[in-house]
């Protein structure tokens, strides 16, 4: 049986509107419906002009989040039962600008991401012979969760302080930096640390802590950007001491 | 870094005027910014108490009587609605700010952090008041 939701989606096309503006689009579905396959079904059936970004429709690739009822949600992991018999209203990522309809420029996420050298940085350099990098579960339980990040960007729509100034490094970045840095085989720590003790590093952060709840990994980047507080001012007390690269 | 807007592509950026007002969740964190401005002010209550003692007997039961005034009386429960709830919102993003405690292997939970420091505020809270109560003049 199927039944029928109103759909609300921001359309922005830069070609003839001047700004974003609400287009209303009926559409049947089934209990087994993400948000993600009513646009499908938009673009296919109604609308083919409509545009927005998916990939793997389950909960990996990280490319198809969008405000969901206002909220940061991957739209292959958001039902349309849940909604319904009320309306979904779907608009893209908060925080960056839109490209078109449901699509926004994630360069400044991507820019930000390369900068953390987000790839272990070897503490001692192995040869072939010597074998492989070896990790205890305890060492590896230290970053695990941060590891879980998809790059979505749900985060960065959650934060305000990423909305009121883009020369925040934001919640996704530093968690993975944390995840780097936090590694027992990383030995690139003294170079991330300069990016975490700027201003625009962990201390933008005013501990809001809506990016750990809208993350759809479980990870906790408010954590990961709390606790590099503390390792920032550590670093701070034992650079002023006379000891460099002092933090974990 | 990369967000100059200068290309025939148009990216639109929209503003951000109301932001906290569009979420309940940012409503509770601005709940908890103003309510450090209400223990700020009564920090400085406390000051002015200390001021007053400093200065003699007559300007420190002349505190006494401001505090005693039913205005002030009706301030200090709204302040003390407001340090509760500000006292409970940090303790509920406690565990998000500090590095997690291992305990025989295994994370402790988040609500367990905040429960802990929901009892330690309130034993803190009936210690100071009981030993405040007891001394009688």
């Amino acid at each position: 049986m199927s039944r029928t939701i109103n759909i609300e989606v921001l359309r922005y096309r830069p070609e003839q509107d001047e700004a974003p503006v609400f287009q209303s689009f009926s559409v049947p579905f089934t209990d087994d419906m993400s948000v993600l396959q009513g646009l499908q079904y938009i673009k296919d059936e109604l609308d083919s002009t409509l545009s927005f970004r998916w990939s793997c429709r389950m909960a990996i690739c990280g490319s198809c989040g969008m405000m969901i009822n206002g909220k940061p949600e991957l739209s292959c992991h958001t039902f349309l039962r849940d909604f319904y018999p009320g309306g979904v209203r779907v608009e893209p990522l908060n925080h960056f600008p839109i490209e078109r309809d449901l699509v926004v420029r994630p360069d400044d996420f991507i820019s930000k991401l390369e900068s953390i050298k987000p790839y272990i940085i070897a503490k001692e350099v192995r040869r072939l012979d010597q074998g492989e990098y070896l990790q205890t579960p305890a060492e590896r339980d230290r970053y695990e969760q941060f590891s879980s990040c998809i790059n979505c960007m749900l985060c960065y729509a959650a934060c305000p302080q990423y909305g009121l100034n883009k020369d925040f490094m934001g919640p996704g970045v530093l968690a993975l930096l944390h995840r780097y840095n936090a590694d027992s085989r990383d030995g690139g720590q003294a170079e991330r640390m300069e990016l975490v003790n700027a201003e625009e590093g962990v201390w933008n952060c005013t501990a809001v802590g809506y990016c750990s709840e809208v993350c759809p990994k479980g990870v906790d980047p408010a954590n990961a950007v709390n606790v590099n507080k503390i390792n920032s001012a550590k670093d701070f007390f034992f650079n002023m001491l006379g000891r460099k690269g002092a933090g974990k | 870094m990369s967000d100059m807007q200068t290309d025939a592509r148009k990216p639109y950026v929209r503003p951000m005027e109301g932001w906290w007002r569009k979420n309940p969740f940012f409503v509770r964190y601005m709940a908890r910014e103003l309510t450090a401005l209400v223990v700020a002010a009564y920090a400085f209550v406390l000051l002015a108490g200390l001021w007053c003692l400093a200065s003699g007997e007559s300007a420190y039961n002349a505190w006494l009587g401001v505090l005693r005034h039913p205005v002030s009386v009706a301030l200090h429960a709204m302040a003390l609605v407001a340090a509760v709830y500000h006292t409970w919102s940090w303790f509920e993003i406690m565990p998000k700010t500090m590095p997690p405690i291992v305990v025989g292997g295994k994370r402790v939970a988040a609500r367990v952090i905040t429960a802990t420091g929901v009892v330690a505020a309130i034993v803190v809270t009936l210690v100071l008041f009981l030993a405040v109560w007891s001394i009688k003049p």
